[in-house]
């Protein structure tokens, strides 16, 4: 069946009620009648769906920043008091100072929000529906229905986080695992109670979300290719949606089934998880369990998700970094190949999140082997980027400036990953700072800049205007210049031995040494925050006012996106699908700077 | 059409779908039944005979996947009527199963192997059971729809995809079940 066929016979389902005759040919604008709702709310066209992930995203993302604002005025000023903040927080801010279950309530919702509902839902949802039929040459996702479905259950799942915010026992508080027995009890803490169901409730919703978005992608790529797209063909950007995809689909029905044993043992009164407890001094009839076996479960997801969230920023960043030093990608194969063995690697390594737990150290040893072996096609990846942009004419915009700000944090953050990933050195940094300093470079702050470089990008697609560079380059150098500053030190204290989720280290006379130290990063976080509120305004004031984008091609890039229209209807191209004759790097190759993939290769043309 | 030739022998996206989407539910159930390994090499682990119902039921999953690949013979051929009881047939066994299900966790429970602070063995088994029961009544459901979808008299399909998806589902419904009927026999 053919894309037309597909998309042809979803609109038939979706109009045959208005007496909607079916079209013969597809010669002529893809357009149909629509309303507000089909148009903007329920719609069905995967580029709205993809602004709709994004902009539900940024609403998350802000939420999210927000709370470590407001965690970091804790850490960082932990004697003063700030009244304003009980004028907002209620009792969880009596007389100005965040409680302590605020705290810990924050800290989990932070960690909760950013990771999935950002980072996964905000990042590859959003830029999986946008490129993938844009780039592979598809009028929609192989389901357009699935794919709205999607996004409403992403939206029914924010709902329900953010329902739990406003419940009288708040949020879940346990930390974004949600460890068993914290998370398991009730009577443990008020955050285990019902902000704890609504948590599972809104993550089972998520994970439903995040299997209908993965089988759509995946059977898109796999098979509403156009004409000439060879899967060597295809920009790096699909390669790496396709692995994310895989990795999804594979990793968070696991996730699902360790939520479910979570759910019966909270509520049915079964032990999976519980053994041998007291509760208040009160012992728990629950026996036989193993609080162990839920880290397993969390980890078989949890350690897929780093990749799930960083594969499309790095496949993203690829793009933006050719496009930008004007030079085809170094090594596609290579970058293919490693994401390939990172995809792999990615579901044999879920152990080292728990050398700590009393894992056996022989097994633990093999972990630490295919931990470090994740190295290797990182650092090809690397080796790729920068003599990707090596030489290169570099265009320096925004989102060349972004790809390169990833490079720079995924290096620094990924080498502190060789220390953590053996298991020896791991006894002393485990639950530390650096592990937050480690994670927080490589997997939030570079997943950001792939997202800002996809987003300057990509904005002029989406929205048929560009974003202001000025405010770009502020914001580039801020942000960049801010997580450093905000992360680099933390890396010192967590050498020292400071824990990471402590409420207040006044009383620990060992680390007094970093008061000044802790409220110079809340400062620097309050910065970095501000500066972020400045690219939420650019985006929203550029999107209704931004400088029009006048021609198709404004980077002069070669992919399939830049032969749509300026504002592509539903369907994409008006006319037939374009044929795809080559792969999509030719930039600056027999004296033309740049070739796109629809132009047939000439008989005299070197190969690349 | 051009798209159209280069694309023919492709399999349909809906069933791609289904194959990915069946991938993602094994997943899970790997994720259930390695779970029940880890646990059971621990400490306190009860051992039990599984209902006997629970082979009966099995003889009668494998019966609709039968009538079930019948059915899609029979709507290939525009036997539409065959069609229509044969899937009526294959849902009441879905259904039956899904009974024989109840009659067996009622015996774990006169067996004294209750799911409230019962072993985690017996917790497992109810997880298990029920979460696979669940994936039966949505084979059900679809059954209902295509069932309802050939009486509709203004719009007329006469493509057969909605029913192979159907079908292949249900025979992976059928297996998944096989799988895990071994596994919990054999590792106990």
């Amino acid at each position: 069946m053919s894309n037309e066929a597909t998309l042809h016979g979803q609109h038939e389902v979706i109009h045959h009620g208005e007496g909607h005759g079916h079209h013969d040919g597809h010669d002529h604008d893809h357009h149909h009648e629509q309303s507000f709702i089909s148009k903007y709310v329920f719609s069905m066209d995967h580029k709205m769906i993809a602004k709709q992930f994004l902009i539900t995203g940024i609403i998350w993302a802000i939420i999210g920043a927000l709370f470590s604002v407001l965690f970091r005025l804790q850490l960082g000023f932990p004697d003063a008091t700030f009244p304003w903040l009980e004028s907002i927080l209620g009792h969880w801010a009596e007389g100005g100072r965040i409680t302590p279950q605020a705290y810990y309530a924050l800290v989990t919702m932070h960690g909760t929000i950013l990771v999935f509902f950002v980072l996964t839902a905000g990042l590859s949802g959003t830029f999986s529906n946008f490129l993938i039929p844009l780039q592979v040459g598809a009028r929609d996702m192989a389901s357009p229905f699935m794919n709205m479905l999607s996004y409403w259950f992403f939206f029914l799942a924010s709902m329900v986080m953010m329902a739990s915010f406003f419940v009288q026992t708040g949020p879940a508080s346990g930390g974004w695992t949600a460890y068993p027995p914290l998370s398991a009890l009730g009577d443990a803490s008020i955050g285990s109670k019902i902000g704890m169901d609504l948590w599972l409730v809104s993550m089972a919703l998520f994970v439903v979300s995040q299997l209908l978005g993965g089988l759509n992608y995946i059977s898109t790529i796999l098979n509403l290719r156009t004409k000439g797209m060879s899967m060597t063909k295809m920009p790096l950007t699909i390669w790496s949606f396709f692995f994310t995809a895989v990795l999804g689909v594979l990793s968070f029905p696991v996730l699902l089934s360790g939520f479910i044993l979570l759910l019966f043992d909270r509520h049915a009164g079964t032990s999976f998880y519980l053994s041998e407890l007291f509760v208040k001094g009160k012992v728990l009839p629950n026996e036989g369990g193993s609080a162990i076996l839920y880290q397993h479960l969390f980890w078989f997801l949890g350690h897929p998700e780093v990749y799930i969230i960083i594969l499309p920023a790095m496949g993203m960043v690829s793009e933006v970094l050719a496009i930008n030093a004007r030079k085809p990608i170094f090594g596609y194969l290579a970058m293919v190949g490693s994401m390939f063995a990172i995809a792999i690697l990615a579901f044999l390594v879920w152990a080292h999140h728990m050398f700590v737990t009393g894992l056996n150290p022989f097994l633990g040893a093999f972990f630490v082997l295919l931990t470090l072996l994740i190295a290797v096609p990182s650092a090809i990846k690397v080796f790729n980027w920068i003599t990707t942009i090596w030489k290169g004419n570099i265009r320096f915009t925004p989102g060349a400036l972004f790809s390169i700000g990833f490079v720079s944090t995924f290096i620094s953050g990924g080498l502190t990953g060789i220390w953590l990933g053996n298991a020896s050195i791991d006894i002393h940094l485990h639950d530390t700072y650096f592990v937050i300093a480690h994670f927080h470079i490589v997997m939030g702050v570079s997943a950001f800049f792939g997202m800002f470089a996809a987003i300057y990008h990509w904005f002029p697609k989406m929205y048929g205007r560009y974003l202001n560079q000025t405010i770009g380059y502020i914001h580039f150098w801020i942000t960049l210049i801010g997580a450093y500053l905000i992360f680099w030190p933390m890396h010192y204290e967590g050498m020292a031995g400071m824990p990471r989720r402590y409420y207040n280290y006044s009383s620990w006379a060992s680390f007094n040494q970093f008061d000044g130290l802790n409220a110079f990063i809340s400062i620097v976080v309050i910065i970095v925050f501000a500066c972020q509120l400045l690219f939420v305004i650019n985006f929203f004031y550029s999107i209704f006012k931004g400088r029009k984008v006048t021609t198709t091609n404004p980077w002069l890039a070669t992919t399939l996106e830049w032969t749509t229209p300026i504002n592509p209807g539903h369907g994409n191209w008006p006319g037939e699908i374009p044929e795809v004759h080559r792969w999509a790097y030719d930039y600056s190759k027999d004296g033309k700077d740049f070739i796109p993939q629809t132009v047939p290769v000439s008989p005299d043309e070197s190969a690349h | 059409m051009m798209a159209m030739s280069a694309q023919k022998n492709k399999i349909h996206p809906h069933k791609y779908s289904l194959w990915i989407a069946m991938g993602s539910i094994t997943m899970m159930f790997i994720g259930f039944t390695s779970a029940y390994v880890v646990k059971r090499s621990q400490a306190n682990w009860q051992a039990f005979e599984l209902p006997s119902i629970f082979w009966i039921s099995t003889l009668v999953i494998l019966a609709s996947s039968l009538t079930m690949h019948l059915a899609l013979r029979q709507f290939r051929l525009r036997n539409m009527s065959a069609y229509k009881q044969l899937i009526t047939l294959t849902a009441v066994l879905g259904v039956l199963f899904t009974i024989c299900r109840v009659f067996g966790f009622m015996d774990m429970m006169n067996r004294n192997l209750p799911l409230v602070n019962g072993p985690v063995s017996a917790g497992f088994i109810y997880v298990i059971v029920a979460v696979h029961i669940l994936h039966v009544i949505g084979g059900v459901v679809a059954l209902m729809i295509m069932f309802f979808r050939a009486f509709r008299t203004r719009i007329r399909t006469y493509s057969s995809v909605p029913v192979e998806v159907a079908a292949t589902y249900w025979h992976f419904v059928d297996i998944l079940w096989i799988y895990l009927l071994v596994f919990l026999t054999l590792a106990r």
